[in-house]
């Protein structure tokens, strides 16, 4: 599958795409275990929250 | 009516006092029009042929300045509050507050150009052909802008904010001035046409201002 | 489950635990496909193999117009029914929206270079999509800027619903302006013109990506409302240290 001339700009193209949406995915990832971390630091130090339920209880 | 005209009268003698604002617009209006030509250079030709634009990137960038004053004076002083619980509708009571800072803020800025056009290389014409979109399209930037002020009216630095939020929302405003002055300076399409359509935007923007103002003022105090 | 059930944010958090992985799957699968048919689609006789950069570019420029949609329908819910998860979902959403707009600038300014000659052409197609850029970045300082999140949840509200209007500006700027950037070939009057073999990757990418933006933002969404429990633990634990 050769690309022609312009190939630089399709491969660019492609890898600003791919290179954005990874990012997307790992922040939001790792927000996800940030917060997660925080909750469990917070149940550990005896926090409570109104329902009784646990704080790390995300399901 | 009474109320809407106490409020106008109140807003332009603030405004004109000394710490008021109306002049200092006018003040950065000519500053940034003669900043223009040492960042250019004296070449005459190509100053005359940016000077409409350089005229509404002035008067747009003045308005700005002078747009962080319409409600945070009278946020600072309570009045703000006592406004939006008052019983003129607050949409109406927004409009006003507009005007009144057209008035004194905005239309300084339409009696400098003339003045300003001369250090621009402008002729007579060109010049007046820029006064009349400005005088057209100047409302329209302070009923826009007042959407942002409103918006960042409770913020303690929210000059910076508004700007950022008035500055997309100003650029259609900008395009078609800008284009309107060079359609009666030169071009070859007619000047009916932008200018049709920076008048529509001014409509527009009389309706949709006072109302997402209000809306922003109430959600905000509360 | 209907809208109102899911105000309650624990019931959000079972269902966004139950379908994540799902979703997250089909957005792969989708994509892996999308990106095998973009590559292996036939080269176009005037543009080449760069007709390729239109299967990423045209749904990023979709995606971009219809994130604001979603972020208006969510200011509405805010200003109007005052939904608990309107704010999370506009909040959330802003992030995700301006970085596909980003990707259609940019996918577009290089597409533009081989096809027109120019990497930025301020035509009003152009132009109105780099205003919508700017008005995503000034939501999220909006966001930002304001302490109490449901009072800055109601600013933004206002301020998304402001911006919409820009949404029918752009999609009729090639229709009413005569502009470098061509005219619609799919959504419009008499159907499409793009021929099959484009018009299925473009489709397939669009739906992918179209699902990217769905568990993106509902994993955002999960993390939000974590944040505010958080939040509101942190004041709890604040307040129950001051008592004691």
């Amino acid at each position: 599958m050769s690309l022609g001339r312009y190939a630089p700009f399709i491969l660019t193209s492609y890898g600003i795409v791919a290179a954005v949406v990874l990012f997307l995915i790992v922040w939001i990832t790792m927000d996800y275990r940030r917060q997660l971390q925080r909750l469990r630091e917070l149940e550990a130090s005896g926090v409570s929250r109104r329902s009784g339920r646990s704080a790390v209880d995300t399901k | 009516m009474t109320a809407l005209a106490a409020i106008i009268r109140r807003d332009i003698r603030i405004a004109l006092r000394v710490g008021g604002g109306a002049l200092i617009g006018v003040l950065f209006f000519l500053t940034v029009v003669v900043l223009m030509p040492f960042a250019i250079g004296p070449d005459l030709a190509l100053l005359t042929r940016l000077g409409p634009a350089i005229l509404w990137l002035g008067a747009l960038l003045a308005s700005l300045l002078t747009l962080d004053r319409l409600f945070t004076a009278d946020h600072e002083d309570g009045s703000l509050d006592l406004i939006v619980m008052g019983r003129t509708p607050l949409e109406l009571t927004c409009a006003a507050k507009a005007l009144a800072h057209w008035l004194a803020a905005g239309v300084p800025l339409i009696v400098a150009t003339p003045v300003l056009g001369l250090l621009l290389n402008l002729d007579l014409g060109a010049t007046l052909a820029v006064a009349l979109t400005l005088l057209v399209g100047t409302p329209a930037l302070t009923f826009t802008g007042m959407i942002g002020a409103a918006l960042a009216v409770a913020l303690h630095r929210g000059g910076l904010l508004l700007a950022v939020l008035v500055l997309p929302l100003s650029i259609p405003i900008l395009i078609f001035g800008v284009a309107a002055s060079e359609a009666a300076i030169s071009g070859p399409v007619s000047f009916g046409t932008p200018f049709s359509i920076l008048c529509a935007l001014t409509l527009v923007s009389f309706v949709i201002g006072p109302f997402a103002a209000a809306a922003s003022l109430r959600q905000g105090l509360d | 489950m209907t809208l109102t059930e899911l105000a309650n944010p624990t019931r959000f958090l079972a269902l966004t635990a139950r379908i994540l992985p799902w979703l997250a799957g089909a957005t792969a699968i989708l994509l892996l496909i999308g990106l095998y048919q973009s590559v292996t689609a036939p080269d176009d006789y005037q543009q080449g193999a760069t007709v390729e950069i239109m299967f990423i570019h045209v749904p990023n420029a979709w995606l971009s117009m219809f994130v604001w949609a979603v972020m208006s329908v969510a200011a509405l819910g805010t200003l109007v029914w005052r939904h608990p998860l309107a704010d999370v979902a506009a909040k959330t959403a802003a992030p995700i929206g301006a970085s596909f707009t980003f990707l259609a600038l940019v996918t577009g300014s290089l597409w533009g270079r081989p096809m027109w000659g120019t990497y930025w052409e301020w035509d009003a197609r152009l132009t109105s999509v780099l205003i919508l850029f700017l008005m995503y970045l000034g939501l999220i300082a909006l966001w930002r800027a304001v302490e109490d999140p449901s009072r800055a949840a109601r600013a933004a509200a206002v301020l998304t619903l402001v911006g919409a209007i820009n949404l029918p500006i752009i999609k009729f700027s090639v229709d009413w302006w005569n502009t470098l950037h061509q005219p619609a070939s799919v959504f419009r009057m008499g159907g499409p013109t793009l021929d099959r073999a484009y018009l299925i990757p473009l489709m397939v990418m669009a739906l992918a990506f179209s699902l990217l933006f769905i568990t993106l933002h509902l994993a955002a969404m999960r993390n939000e409302i974590l944040r505010r429990r958080v939040r509101a633990l942190q004041m709890m634990q604040a307040s129950q240290r001051r008592a004691a």
